[in-house]
């Protein structure tokens, strides 16, 4: 039996993987001044991620109407899920979602940096180092930043802790908004939560490696690499109205103003995440 | 479009290496410069006699400099370019080199500051000032500060340059003194280690980094040189290609292989030499500046990073395996035999 339209799909896709093998052979394409490589993110990084989105996570998004189709912003969302997978989930809905599609540059910790690997997979798909001048310089260049502004509390907390966030730190997010001129666009992600559960740290340990800390969840460290599966939570995404900053533009270096606006943002995706779990009773439903 | 009229008598350190003998050539070339004097503790080598017939030609250790030359030459410019980026075993390994970097700027600066007639200082410096580290910005604009004391040799003589430098600018508010922070260099006929690295048929690289990579093209940083000396640009300037190349991009351009070695590994090949300290740092972190500020003030664009490399390629294919024009035929081959099939 032959089906032909089956087959020209095989044979485009197999065209299109050496069209891709030859440009990573000989160095054919273009990496930013972030080291973003776009070639790669797209046709390896989130062909895999989607899997999980898609199939693993059945992952539902709202309120894309409120990403830029052009033009920067920052998106700032609620941190969970002891790995930053929920970051890299941000970054697929918001590629998904836009048209055309656009790429989230995320803020990463020190510590990203300073692993082999880690590092080198953080760069090249867009992330940069949580710092001023590389969040002025993304918005300058006219990107969609994404930021967590609670950090290893967000992701690191205790399973008892969910859907609750954590304190937002300094807000630098906020004054660097303002001083950028740039909207806030809130984001919340229900899901994360659940795919590994944390009930403990094994501090010296986490000291050992160098990580903020050394997770302990129902099947990890028990079952060993098996223990890194994810469970198969429901994940919703909802993005926010933006927040227009320029009101208060000339007030970046007032404490007041940034803390009001942080509150604001923190009341909003607290919220969100609030409407979204009633939406939502049961994490492993379909 | 010349800010200020170019100096009578310039003096050029380190004229016996490859951009210290283009540079005294060129603005020898110069109808405006009266005398360009050539200063290095070596004599050039026969091939750059040719190149130097119009400068004057004197043999001076720096580090051991009285101090009158300049004087007595009634200097209007200096452009200290001896200035080494890796210790050469032959000459003395990295003491030698810290000596002449260090101690050689030293002397120098101190006889600038008591040259009168002075009207002008061009330094060379190095991207390598703003040092290695996890907490550094992706962009280094010239306002950056490294973070740490780089463990590197290069980087932390570059340091102690840039710190005479800032004395001097103290002490002689009246000369106009212009650091340039070169990007590694590239071209066709440059020779650097990083180049000489690159041009091996196996390229050892850290296991788990891909840095982001800058070079400058020789001949842009040529004509930056000779627009410091010849016009006014007082401050410190980035100078390198716009854009970056990955250090695996590098490799696959060059039709090189890569060898990536744990850190630990390539670092303890430090201790035999063939690799710096620098240059581990530079393959663990990268480095790419903001050239915004050479671009505004000097009207000038060098070409890219990526053009600057690929221009040192052309003329580095000897040692090429995997070169992207051997990876396509191979590829067009793959593509005929599947296309038959079908």
């Amino acid at each position: 039996m032959d089906v032909p339209e089956l087959r020209d799909e095989f044979d485009a896709s197999i065209a299109n993987g050496l069209a891709f093998l030859r440009r990573r052979l000989t160095g054919d394409y273009e990496v930013d001044d972030f080291g973003f490589d776009a070639d790669l993110t797209e046709h390896v990084f989130h062909p895999v991620l989607r899997q999980l989105y898609r199939h693993w996570f059945r992952t539902t998004v709202d309120g894309s109407k409120n990403i830029p189709a052009e033009g920067s912003a920052l998106i700032v969302a609620n941190h969970s899920g002891t790995v930053a997978l929920d970051a890299l989930m941000l970054c697929l809905a918001v590629h998904d979602e836009t048209e055309p599609h656009r790429f989230l540059r995320l803020l990463a910790a020190d510590f990203v940096f300073r692993l082999p690997m880690v590092s080198e997979l953080a760069r090249k798909s867009g992330a940069t180092l949580a710092c001023n001048p590389d969040v002025d310089r993304l918005l300058h260049d006219g990107h969609l930043v994404g930021v967590f502004p609670e950090g290893y509390k967000g992701v690191g907390k205790h399973y008892s802790q969910k859907y609750k966030l954590q304190r937002f730190g300094r807000a630098g997010f906020v004054s660097v908004a303002l001083r950028n001129r740039k909207p806030i666009i809130p984001a919340a992600i229900v899901g994360a939560e659940e795919i590994y559960p944390l009930l403990g740290n094994i501090k010296p340990l986490a000291r050992l490696i160098g990580a903020p800390y050394f997770p302990v969840t129902p099947t990890f460290p028990w079952l060993g690499p098996l223990g890194l599966v994810p469970l198969p939570s429901k994940w919703l995404i909802r993005f926010g109205d933006p927040i227009d900053t320029t009101p208060w533009a000339d007030q970046a270096d007032d404490p007041a103003v940034v803390f009001n606006l942080a509150d604001q943002v923190r009341e909003t995706i607290q919220g969100m995440l609030g409407e979204m779990l009633k939406e939502r009773p049961d994490p492993f439903e379909d | 479009m010349e800010k200020s009229d170019a100096p009578r008598v310039v003096v050029v350190t380190g004229v016996s290496r490859f951009l210290g003998a283009q540079i005294a050539a060129q603005i020898a070339a110069d109808p405006r410069v009266e005398r360009v004097i050539g200063l290095d503790r070596t004599d050039p080598p026969g091939e750059y006699q040719d190149l130097l017939r119009n400068v004057e030609l004197r043999k001076s250790d720096l580090t051991r400099h009285s101090g009158s030359t300049l004087t007595k030459l009634r200097a209007e410019a200096v452009v200290h370019l001896a200035v080494v980026s890796s210790p050469d075993a032959t000459k003395g390994g990295r003491a030698a080199m810290k000596e002449q970097n260090v101690i050689g700027t030293m002397h120098l600066i101190a006889a600038c500051q008591q040259t009168e007639s002075l009207k002008r200082l061009v330094v060379r410096s190095s991207t390598a000032a703003y040092g290695a580290s996890f907490r550094d910005p992706a962009v280094f604009t010239e306002e950056t500060e490294a973070r740490d004391v780089p463990r590197g040799g290069y980087a932390r003589d570059i340091l102690d340059i840039e710190g005479y430098v800032r004395g001097f600018r103290r002490r002689r508010p009246d000369v106009t003194a212009t650091v340039l922070r070169f990007a590694p260099f590239a071209g066709p006929a440059a020779e650097t280690v990083l180049l000489k690295y690159f041009a091996q048929r196996v390229v050892p690289t850290v296991l788990g980094r891909d840095p982001r990579l800058q070079f400058v093209h020789v001949d842009d940083a040529l004509e930056v040189l000779r627009r410091s000396v010849v016009e006014d640009h007082p401050g410190t300037f980035n100078v390198a290609g716009p854009g970056v190349i990955t250090l695996a991009q590098a490799i696959r351009r060059a039709g090189r292989i890569s060898l990536p070695v744990l850190e630990p590994l390539l670092q303890a090949a430090t201790q035999m030499g063939g690799v710096s300290l620098d240059q581990v740092d530079l393959f663990v972190h990268g480095r790419v500046v903001d050239t915004t500020r050479l671009v505004r003030e000097f009207g000038f664009t060098p070409r890219s990073t990526a053009q600057a490399f690929e221009d040192f390629i052309k003329s580095h294919q000897e040692g090429a395996l995997v070169t992207p024009s051997r990876v396509e035929s191979f590829l067009d081959m793959i593509e005929a035999v599947r296309r038959g099939r079908a």
